[in-house]
């Protein structure tokens, strides 16, 4: 046993992605439909206000509000902010504003990008219009933009239009990325650490001495710090398993395979890890198991038969 | 006192220093310690308490239910009685209250805490906006509360020099907070983005709050001087900018008058406002006098741990009652772009 040293910190890039699929009700569906035949369209709530981006329910009386009407791809920005530095996804990858824009026939603003040539070129209650995208699939960004443009207020108000559209878009994929520098911490970075050296470490509570691997950092029975190290195994006891009959894609193991919890010796938590080399309706509660590394392996690849006579019953069956 | 079935006090309150990066500590072991000092203050043990409520993001760490893993800092095992909000703590601790209001429980732990060094805060942040119209725009957290400045400047109620001052004081303010991030003179520095600068915008960091609630007499015997909740509310307001008036929080009026803010003056005001420009229109929601006390601990502008810095303005209020710096505090806390949901406390201490 010996005190936790100072940790060399570990870091690994985490990227995740998640392409949602979302399904469009009428109204947003009418809406992303439009935009990509270049048109804009609204809804108009009970009380006569135009909301454009339009909603399927209104936002004061929850009223359900399916009455479009089709707006001007001009109008006015009712405040703005200067993107001096525009992060990676965003509409422009030039210096750009930010903008809400009330287009001619509506009462409410759109948030988008406004393309100007500076922040002495943009004031609230400047005359803009909408810039399309030369390709267009039904998405907000079927609006590249916003321009500035002279035109004065349109003339007429909102038409009243029936959001019907040939091949009318039904869903969208939202697709999103985000960039995560990761860090294990203390507990599991000495973990991982020693995994490289094929040993494993766990960590002891030091209020009810239980010896936690993999070692989390905090014991969760006494709510405190698990600081003293210590080694374990490398040899185990099965205390449960499961037969594994499904075959993951770009797992390369046939099924059926095992999958057990297995208790190292020295270790008061079972961690879990596919048993190999034994048949698999041969592996029992109690067997003894070692690790078996391969070749650049950063942890066992799985456990087999160490030959050992079966342990008791009683000597793992508070660790099941 | 009457309004409510109990009376539910803060008995105690903890926050970690909150820190740029915390890169060599997993979420729990940076909770545990936090976790630890608050108990300690009340003298109870993780299995005396009735409730365990926590807020944190999935979306700060980037894993699935990443709360799990700081549940061990508290003793999960043997069962407790958990709930969890991926929200700020001031809403878990909005549903410890109501927990004990209902009688199932008469002292609740409530922790939450926000890692934000391993992502760019920013851009995560616009994964919370509407994600058929807003998100795919990726316009992140300092680009809207820009929008929201530019509108409280065209209106004359604000302008760049009045948002620099918000800054300097509350990192003026932070100077005798030995858990802020940001403390003293900082550069206001170039802008963000347009009208905000450096100095208008929280730091991001990693940092954790822990508060203890109980009711009656048993805050009484925990806390010399407890911080009773007197009222608590919450409103939110139309997701879509476009659709609110920017330069108002009709939502932070509306849970102050419910919450009873309005009822009595307040002497202090711990109020969430990450940007400079949010405190303006925070203060004008509240109808603050200029006695008041705004942020004497700094404030978001000092310190920002994402889904803490809500549950610390309830915490640095309760603080200050219980040493006796005030008699009836007002503290807010805020989330969603632009100050969509706002979430008003009012506490008290007992009259000496």
């Amino acid at each position: 046993m010996t005190a936790a040293s100072p940790p060399e910190v570990l870091r690994a890039p985490l990227v995740v992605e998640f392409p949602f699929t979302r399904s469009l009700g009428p109204v947003q569906s009418a809406f992303l439909t439009g935009l990509r035949e270049g048109t804009v369209l609204g809804v108009r709530t009970s009380d006569g206000k135009v909301m454009v981006p339009p909603v399927e329910y209104d936002p004061v009386t929850a009223e359900e509000i399916r009455e479009l009407v089709e707006v001007a791809a001009t109008g006015t920005v009712t405040t703005w902010a200067w993107n001096e530095h525009p992060r990676r996804q965003q509409p422009l990858d030039t210096p750009f504003a930010w903008v809400l824009v009330r287009l001619d026939g509506s009462d409410t603003a759109l948030l988008h990008a406004l393309d100007a040539p500076g922040p002495d070129a943009v004031r609230t209650g400047m005359r803009v219009r909408v810039r399309w995208a030369a390709e267009r699939t039904g998405a907000i960004t079927d609006i590249a933009c916003f321009e500035p443009c002279d035109d004065g207020p349109a003339d007429g108000g909102p038409t009243p239009h029936d959001g019907a559209f040939a091949d009318s878009v039904t869903g969208i994929v939202a697709e999103a990325r985000l960039d995560y520098v990761y860090s294990p911490g203390r507990a599991q970075t000495a973990y991982i650490n020693a995994l490289s050296e094929r040993r494993t470490v766990g960590e002891r509570c030091p209020s009810c001495h239980k010896v936690y691997v993999p070692p989390r950092g905090a014991c969760p029975t006494c709510g405190v710090a698990t600081t003293d190290r210590v080694e374990v195994g490398p040899a185990g006891t099965v205390t449960t398993y499961c037969i594994v009959n499904i075959k993951a894609k770009n797992l390369d193991i046939e099924v059926p395979y095992v999958y057990a919890h297995i208790a190292l010796d020295g270790a008061d938590l079972a961690l879990h890890g596919r048993i190999g080399g034994i048949p698999y309706d041969q592996v029992r509660m109690g067997l003894r198991v070692e690790p078996v590394w391969t070749e650049g392996g950063r942890y066992p690849d799985h456990y087999r038969p160490t030959g050992e006579p079966d342990a008791d019953y009683d000597a793992y069956k508070e660790l099941i | 006192m009457a309004r409510h079935a109990r009376e539910v006090a803060v008995v105690a309150f903890a926050q970690s220093d909150h820190l740029r990066r915390t890169d060599e500590l997993s979420e729990v072991e940076m909770v545990m310690p936090v976790l630890h000092e608050v108990l300690a203050a009340t003298g109870l043990k993780a299995g005396e308490i009735g409730f365990t409520c926590s807020g944190s993001s999935d979306y700060l760490a980037g894993r699935a239910f990443s709360f799990t893993m700081t549940l061990d800092g508290v003793g999960a095992w043997p069962p407790i009685s958990e709930s969890h909000v991926e929200m700020d703590g001031a809403w878990a601790l909005y549903e410890a209250w109501v927990k004990i209001q209902t009688g199932e429980a008469d002292t609740a732990l409530v922790y939450s805490y926000g890692k934000s060094s391993p992502g760019s805060v920013r851009d995560v942040l616009t994964r919370q906006l509407d994600p058929y119209y807003v998100a795919p725009l990726w316009p992140d957290a300092v680009a809207l509360a820009a929008l929201q400045a530019q509108a409280l400047i065209d209106t004359g109620e604000t302008d760049e020099a009045a948002l620099a001052a918000v800054g300097a004081r509350s990192r003026d303010a932070a100077v005798a907070n030995p858990h802020a991030q940001l403390r003293g003179p900082v550069p206001q520095g170039d802008y963000q983005v347009r009208p905000l600068r450096t100095g208008d915008c929280p730091p991001v960091g990693d940092g954790v709050a822990a508060v203890v609630l109980a009711a009656g007499d048993l805050a009484r015997r925990l806390c010399e001087r407890p911080a009773w909740i007197t009222g608590i509310d919450h409103r939110i307001e139309a997701h879509s900018l476009g659709l609110r008036d920017l330069t108002d929080s009709p939502s932070t009026r509306l849970a102050a008058e419910h919450a009873g803010v309005f009822e009595a003056p307040v002497d202090t005001a711990e109020l969430h406002a990450p940007f400079s420009s949010q405190e303006i229109v925070l203060r004008k929601a509240l109808g603050l006098a200029d006695d008041v006390a705004v942020n004497p601990s700094g404030g978001a502008l000092a310190a920002n741990p994402m889904m803490a810095a809500g549950l610390i303005r309830i915490g640095e209020a309760a603080a200050r009652i219980h040493r006796g710096a005030s008699r009836r505090a007002v503290a807010h806390a805020t989330s969603g772009p632009c100050l969509q949901q706002n979430l008003v406390a009012v506490l008290e201490g007992d009259a000496r």
